[in-house]
């Protein structure tokens, strides 16, 4: 009897397990299903490429809010990453034991705070500040809403991925390794620099690239900030259409409209390709700094 | 020596930026729940948790969230039940019944790290995709299959990382004494990880409850609690962004209190995390 | 025979938290001889000769009372300059660390860092320390591989070329052969015994034999006390402490 109940939970759970590998199956296969009606009518490339968006005129071109994707995603990566690295380095090989032990857990606070408060954090205190204190600096004009604003927020939600990385990659470095470079009269930073960072490099990048592959796909905080606009935008100043806000903000007239569903089934393929892509290429850098240290 | 003065600079330089960057990211938190907190206070009333919005609500007339209180607590608590129901399974039998080196163990592993860096926002589109498949309409089930499988890999990683860590020798330890596979599964490898496996939930759970992209599309959204599993459900994120969509301050700041609530929440599953595991820990084997 | 002092260590007592770790040492290091620090393990061995070099400096909780002096100064003095102490000392560890870079760069890390680069100069600095260490024929042609590709023997021979590339007055040895094989235990002693011409030479181990084989000058250490010291042969010949006996014959380890 025991080992008909073994035998039955055992079929029942490896059922189960197949599970996961299945649904990215289904995911990529829903999405593309999906965008199968609008691929029939444009190219790939037509749509990818063109800036043209008037979905009541049948156009759909999809540019503009790649580009939007691109611009906040750089913006954020470009303040992220320094920061990170820099506070990930003070925590690991600088800082007293206290200031560690009392820094890492808000860190992780600021990992838990959901996407939407970040965006009413975003309205209430980094648009007006863009908006009337820093664009007016740069003679720009600005609403506020806008890529720097989005960068901003973006950047704050990601810090905590990286630093965690970071943190953890720091963490393995061998302590006679930091005392070897030490002991030939390296100061503190010189060690850092040459040993710490050195052995440490893949795991840091890898720790960039989630990061990346994290900003590319935050929705709801970004859309709150950025400003929604269809166009290009040429400055960090000007709004923009970042992909995952598109899809989020239009399901309510998707429906009525002909292929616009299908548009934006096709915009969350291209985002859901994209950040396996990220990833993917994190991982394999993982694996392959795990592999060269034995 | 001058060498040795440029060298100390430099190091002194790099100082100053690392414990900028450090106060930055330490600011920025107390800034973000600092400036929702402060902002809430006017609109902080009993009201708020424990009504739902009255006819003219986002127009600045009474009411509160008590829709979107529920109708989070509903989903959140639905999907993460769904989660944990396929979760559980998948951690026992990756750790006791395939072996270490399976194919198929490494697949489901590969997969569930794929799954876990989608954007929610692409699980929104997928659980729509699944709605218009099965003719669901939005509604807290729909929200909640959403909402579970984005809860799957965040929960099963967490689970797993914990779940791996049994030594092989307590599990050799059960067979030896004639214990099936499954009777070792659950009265000693998830003994041993039981607070592990709670805290893998709660950190699903707080990600889920707090997750608006992926129930813009398939939760709907109501003044309503919901009284079946096909109506739709408010959720307190999406109840945010819309009061914060409103031209009136009154309800802005509607937004700001419930954002304070939504935050409250989440730290109070946190705590009660970390409370939880002091508590079972008991059981464990050092 | 006759030893001149090139370490003093006086009055040294420290401490990780509550727990007492070397209790009020003072010993002399004599110049240009093989000091060997012997004992049980957690007697303080490792604690006492990272001492010297300051290396205790970054542990949580330490505190460290007492002089020790080198040259003179007193290392421990605030107004001296930390890498300028550690310059003068080479530190061999238990399990060779090499760092992440190639052969030639990991002996000239020192040189550059405390020099800068005069690529001729320090071409020859890296030849001339890796025949010291016996390392030089074994990888000339392959300096700008990256040294983890080296044999542990040849691993602890690159760190001993790359300690010594900074021209230090003093060699600090952490257990340097327990992680070889003999045939590079041999290799490391030889080249300690030749080394100390020019170098004073304080090696920590736990192997007695090695002891008999390379010291001078010997220390015992026990429950960080040090119980006894002086030149080796009289030591091992006519161990004056109880406890000094018991551990040279076995008894206690």
């Amino acid at each position: 009897m025991r080992l008909l109940k073994d035998l039955l939970a055992r079929r029942l759970m490896l059922f189960l397990t197949a599970v996961p590998g299945l649904l990215v199956f289904l995911m990529l296969l829903g999405l593309v299903q999906k965008s199968r009606a609008i691929l029939a009518l444009k190219s790939f490339s037509q749509l990818l490429f063109s800036s043209s968006w008037h979905p009541l005129r049948g156009e759909f071109g999809l540019f503009p809010f790649l580009m939007g994707t691109l611009w906040v995603t750089v913006a954020a990566m470009i303040i992220a990453v320094p920061i990170s690295l820099l506070t990930a380095v003070y925590l690991s090989e600088y800082a007293p034991r206290f200031v560690r032990e009392f820094a890492k857990p808000m860190v992780d606070l600021l990992a838990g705070i959901p996407s939407v408060v970040y965006g009413v954090w975003g309205v209430l205190m980094v648009v007006p500040f863009v908006g009337k204190t820093l664009a007016p600096l740069f003679g720009a004009y600005s609403s506020g809403y806008c890529v720097l604003s989005g960068g901003v927020v973006l950047a704050i939600m990601i810090f905590p991925t990286i630093i965690h990385v970071s943190l953890e990659v720091f963490s393995t470095v061998p302590n006679e390794l930091r005392e070897a470079s030490l002991s030939l009269g390296a100061t503190q930073w010189e060690t850092v620099k040459h040993v710490v960072l050195r052995k440490g490099l893949q795991g840091i990048t890898a720790a960039v690239v989630l990061g990346l592959s994290r900003a590319f796909g935050e929705t709801i905080a970004v859309l709150m900030v950025v400003g929604n606009v269809p166009k290009l935008p040429q400055s960090i100043f000007d709004p923009a259409y970042p992909l995952p806000a598109l899809i989020a903000n239009n399901y309510g007239e998707m429906m009525s409209i002909p292929l616009y569903d299908s548009a934006l089934m096709l915009a969350a393929l291209v985002l859901l390709v994209v950040v396996l892509f990220f990833n993917l290429a994190a991982r394999f850098i993982l694996v392959r700094a795990e592999r060269k240290a034995e | 020596m001058m060498n040795l003065r440029r060298r100390k600079i430099e190091e002194r330089i790099f100082r100053f930026f690392m414990v900028t960057s450090t106060v930055i990211v330490l600011g920025s938190l107390l800034l973000i729940i600092g400036a929702v907190v402060v902002k809430s206070l006017p609109a902080l009333k009993l009201s708020m948790i424990t009504q739902t919005p009255k006819g003219g609500y986002y127009l600045g007339k009474e009411g509160g969230i008590l829709n979107a209180i529920v109708g989070s607590l509903y989903l959140a608590g639905g999907a993460t039940l769904l989660s944990f129901l396929l979760s559980l399974p998948i951690v026992v039998f990756l750790n006791v019944y395939a072996k270490k080196s399976s194919a198929f163990a490494t697949w489901t592993r590969f997969s569930l790290d794929v799954l876990w860096g989608v954007p929610s926002i692409v699980y929104g589109a997928f659980g729509f995709i699944i709605m218009m498949f099965f003719g669901l309409r939005a509604s807290l089930l729909a929200g909640i299959i959403t909402v579970a499988l984005l809860e799957l890999p965040i929960m099963t990683r967490a689970m797993d990382e914990v779940v791996r860590l049994v030594p092989g020798s307590l599990k050799d330890a059960s067979y030896s004494l004639g214990a099936t596979k499954l009777e070792t599964a659950f009265h000693v490898v998830v003994r041993q990880s039981l607070p592990g496996i709670m805290t893998a939930v709660l950190i699903a759970l707080g990600r889920g409850i707090g997750d608006a992209a992926s129930v813009i599309f398939t939760a709907g959204f109501t003044d309503n609690i919901p009284t079946s599993l096909l109506q739709p459900a408010a959720t307190l994120p999406l109840a945010i962004f819309y009061q914060l969509g409103t031209p009136f301050p009154e309800v802005q700041q509607r937004a700001y209190a419930s954002a304070a609530v939504l935050t409250l929440i989440i730290l109070a599953i946190s705590l009660g995390s970390r409370l939880l595991v002091g508590r079972f820990a008991k059981h464990r084997i050092k | 025979m006759d030893f001149q002092t090139h370490i003093s260590i006086r009055n040294l007592s420290v401490s990780y938290g509550t727990q007492q770790a070397l209790k009020n040492i003072s010993l002399d290091i004599p110049d240009r001889k093989i000091t060997v620090i012997i004992g049980p393990s957690g007697c303080g061995k490792t604690t006492l000769l990272k001492s010297l070099n300051r290396l205790l400096d970054s542990v949580d909780g330490v505190k460290i009372e007492g002089h020790i002096y080198v040259d003179g100064e007193d290392i421990y003095d605030p107004k001296i300059e930390v890498t300028h102490i550690r310059k003068k000392m080479g530190l061999l560890s238990q399990k060779p660390q090499v760092l992440p870079m190639s052969i030639y760069d990991n002996v000239a890390y020192g040189p550059r860092i405390h020099n800068g680069l005069d690529k001729k100069r320090l071409s020859r600095i890296v030849e001339d320390h890796l025949q010291v260490a016996g390392l030089w024929d074994e990888v000339k042609d392959r300096l700008h591989e990256p040294a983890s590709r080296l044999s542990v023997g040849q691993q602890q021979r690159l760190c001993l070329a790359r300690g010594l590339a900074v021209e230090p007055e003093i060699i600090l040895g952490d257990e340097p052969t327990s992680a070889l094989d003999p045939q590079s235990s041999q290799n490391v002693e030889r080249r300690l015994n030749e080394l100390k011409s020019e170098y004073t030479v304080v090696v920590v181990t736990h192997i007695l034999r090695q002891a008999r084989r390379i010291a001078d000058y010997l220390a015992f250490l026990y429950l960080g006390e040090l119980v006894e010291h002086g030149p080796a042969a009289e030591i091992f010949q006519n161990p004056r402490d109880l406890r000094t006996r018991a551990y040279l014959t076995g008894e206690i380890s």
